[in-house]
């Protein structure tokens, strides 16, 4: 009898607790707990320092209102939503998985944890409530690097180091190949798909063999500073700081670069969740938000530089969209009639080159 | 000279230059085995080579001490694995594991600070007119040092394991301790040295990565080579002109998919990118399938342990 009433009082203590937490949450939060799931080293010179710069920054803005923890070298697929579980029973409250490859993983740990909010970098999928995905248009920093490519290049060959077919890549390689074709109708562009974010060796290698093809320009869609070291080596091959800006490879090879800015965005989602006022979306900022940035150019001619800045303010001034039609499929048919521009739909679902790239996407 | 828009020549200058990594690893790893031990933490001793060479090179300017720093390094955290399982007599499959696991955190603790900067260059060998030679030259006469260093390597440990007083010994410690010990070897002592070669070749070859092939500092650059080099060996069946070949093939093929694909090959990407992994399967396959040569050609006392009261 006492025991079953000891139970009960146990089972009303615990309801009370859980509707109390909850309530909390709708309120806000005295102190939130962060965690971040990274795709590669935090020292990877790339895409997930980019991230981390931006989490030190965010952590100062907190200070002792944020506790952020984070977790590097996680693999994508099946083994990222160990990482997620593990963070989400420490306690966080909100998680931010920062690659492609987290999209399914991320969806299906939020359906296990209602209350913690999930945020996924670069995917499309928001299977609940509280999943939210954020990304930024890298493509019009492409525009911009397209053309200097377009008209640096002496060889007429543009090479890409592309990680995986996945519509933000794709989105990358259009970009580009349209705005060095733009200034430079000769131009060819060469895609080497790596299979890899995070592969220094692989990620030479493939600069190398684009090099041995007579490429002189490279673009990459991988993390490391790999491509750039190895473009080093050779006289006259340049090539673009990507996600950071690789300032340690200016002023050639590396003449100018597209940087990711995640601090703002992380800021504010932060304080949404301390305010009680995070709601599931999709964010999708760009040049002019100053999600993205054009890293300072270098080492070409100043009317290159003063071209790619002044597509850079049109596009900061929304004065000029990257992708504006007249622009055909890579087999010919028409995708964006003459002015016509590319809508956020369009650029989720990439899934095709433009007309003038040779070559075939991996499905 | 193309063949599908690539020039062999060229490609295999570049397959030399990828394989010397895996080359290095394998011929330590494959000696540290014909003494009987198996380590399996070569892609943490390589990653180790890497940091170590890469901090020694910046500090001291030159990439020739870069490299011994990495032979250094590696040596010294197999000396770890060495004295936990020669001496403590622990588990070599775990404790291998383990020190790769280690290898890499510790890398990634020392290469703080070292992102982003530059090692000193190392020039390929000035061959003179031999260079200019038509493909001969490309192939043969435009490389660093350490790619005819690695095959100067292979040579001399086949001659060792052959020829030498040596070699007998280290194989007898690998095929029967017991009988090495009645004989009155220190079989101990020489697997302690087997693994320290074992060490600095893995590191020597991590120091190529990060001072050559990719010549910059980031965590984690080694990548797995560590793990393609354990597979070499056996792939070589413990024969030390066949880890070149071994290595050759691997590395070659590395380099083949990605020259196809920048030259336009009409063949799936999918393709081109686990045929590496594919052909090592296949060749595995087939070396072991038959006579068994594969199997019976491995060392006797592989993996255990040795301990003279038994």
């Amino acid at each position: 009898m006492q025991r079953r009433t000891i139970l009960k009082g146990g089972a009303a203590l615990g309801f009370a607790t859980m509707m109390g937490g909850k309530m909390a949450l709708a309120q806000g939060l005295e102190k939130v707990k962060v965690g971040f799931i990274y795709v590669g080293p935090i020292g990877d010179g790339g895409w997930t320092q980019a991230h981390h710069v931006a989490v030190l920054k965010t952590q100062e803005h907190f200070g002792d209102k944020a506790e952020i923890v984070w977790q590097e070298n996680v693999p994508e697929g099946a083994d990222s939503e160990r990482a997620m579980t593990q963070m989400a029973l420490s306690g966080c409250n909100i998680i931010f998985t920062t690659s492609f490859g987290y999209m399914d993983p991320t969806n299906a740990v939020a359906a296990k944890f209602p209350d913690v909010k999930f945020e996924h970098a670069t995917g499309y999928k928001r299977e609940h409530p509280n999943v939210t995905t954020y990304n930024a248009r890298f493509y019009e920093g492409r525009a911009v690097n397209g053309i200097i490519a377009g008209r640096t290049t002496k060889t007429n060959k543009i090479g890409y180091i592309a990680s995986f077919p996945i519509p933000e890549v794709i989105q990358g390689i259009n970009s580009s190949y349209l705005h060095a074709k733009k200034v430079n109708p000769a131009v060819e562009m060469t895609v080497v798909w790596a299979f890899t974010w995070n592969e220094p060796a692989k990620e030479a290698d493939a600069a190398k063999a684009l090099i041995d093809q007579g490429v002189d320009v490279i673009f990459q869609h991988t993390d490391t500073t790999a491509p750039l070291a190895l473009a080093q080596k050779t006289p006259g091959i340049i090539g673009f700081g990507q996600a950071r800006d690789m300032e340690e490879y200016k002023p050639t090879p590396r003449v100018s670069s597209i940087i990711d800015r995640w601090d703002a965005y992380y800021i504010s989602r932060i304080q949404a969740v301390l305010d009680g006022t995070w709601q599931s979306q999709d964010s999708w900022d760009g040049l002019a938000q100053g999600a993205v940035e054009i890293g300072e150019i270098t080492g070409v001619s100043a009317e290159t530089k003063a071209e790619a800045e002044a597509l850079r303010d049109a596009i900061i001034a929304g004065t000029y969209h990257p992708f504006t039609g007249p622009i055909n499929k890579q087999d010919g048919s028409v995708w964006l009639a003459e002015g016509q521009v590319a809508t956020d739909a369009d650029f989720a679902g990439m899934n095709f080159y433009v007309e003038g790239i040779v070559g075939d996407i991996p499905s | 000279m193309d063949i599908g828009g690539i020039n062999p020549a060229i490609l295999i200058a570049s397959l030399m230059v990828a394989s010397v990594p895996i080359m290095l690893a394998a011929i330590g790893e494959l000696v540290v085995e014909k003494a009987g031990v198996l380590n399996l933490g070569v892609e943490g001793m390589m990653i180790i080579g890497a940091i170590c060479g890469f901090v020694v090179a910046v500090h001291s300017g030159s990439a020739v001490l870069g490299f011994v720093g990495g032979a250094v390094g590696g040596a010294v955290l197999s000396l770890v694995f060495g004295f936990l399982t020669q001496f403590m007599l622990t588990n070599q499959v775990a404790t291998g594991l383990a020190l790769t696991l280690f290898g890499q955190g510790l890398s990634s603790m020392i290469g703080q600070g070292y992102n982003g900067i530059k090692p000193p260059a190392t020039e390929p060998l000035n061959f003179g007119p031999l260079a200019d030679l038509p493909v001969i030259g490309t192939i043969l006469f435009r490389h660093d040092w350490m790619v005819y260093g690695s095959i100067l390597i292979i040579a001399a440990v086949w001659a060792v394991l052959k020829y030498t007083r040596t070699g007998l010994i280290l194989r007898a410690v690998g095929e029967s301790h017991d009988a090495a010990h009645a004989l009155g070897y220190k079989v101990v002592r020489i697997r302690i040295m087997a693994i320290l070669f074992g060490g600095a070749m893995a590191g020597l070859g991590g120091a190529y990565v990060s001072l050559v092939r990719v010549p910059q500092w980031t965590d984690g650059i080694t990548a797995g080579a560590g793990w393609i080099a354990l597979a070499i060996v056996v792939f070589a069946s413990w024969k030390p002109w066949r880890v070149l070949i071994g290595a050759y093939l691997f590395g070659g093929i590395t380099v083949l998919q990605l020259n196809l694909q920048a030259a336009g090959a009409a063949i799936p990407v999918e393709y081109l990118s686990m045929s590496p992994y594919l052909i090592t399967i296949l060749v595995l396959v087939i070396m072991s399938s038959g006579r068994g040569k594969a199997a019976l050609n491995a060392p006797a006392a592989l993996g255990q342990n040795f301990h003279a009261s038994r």
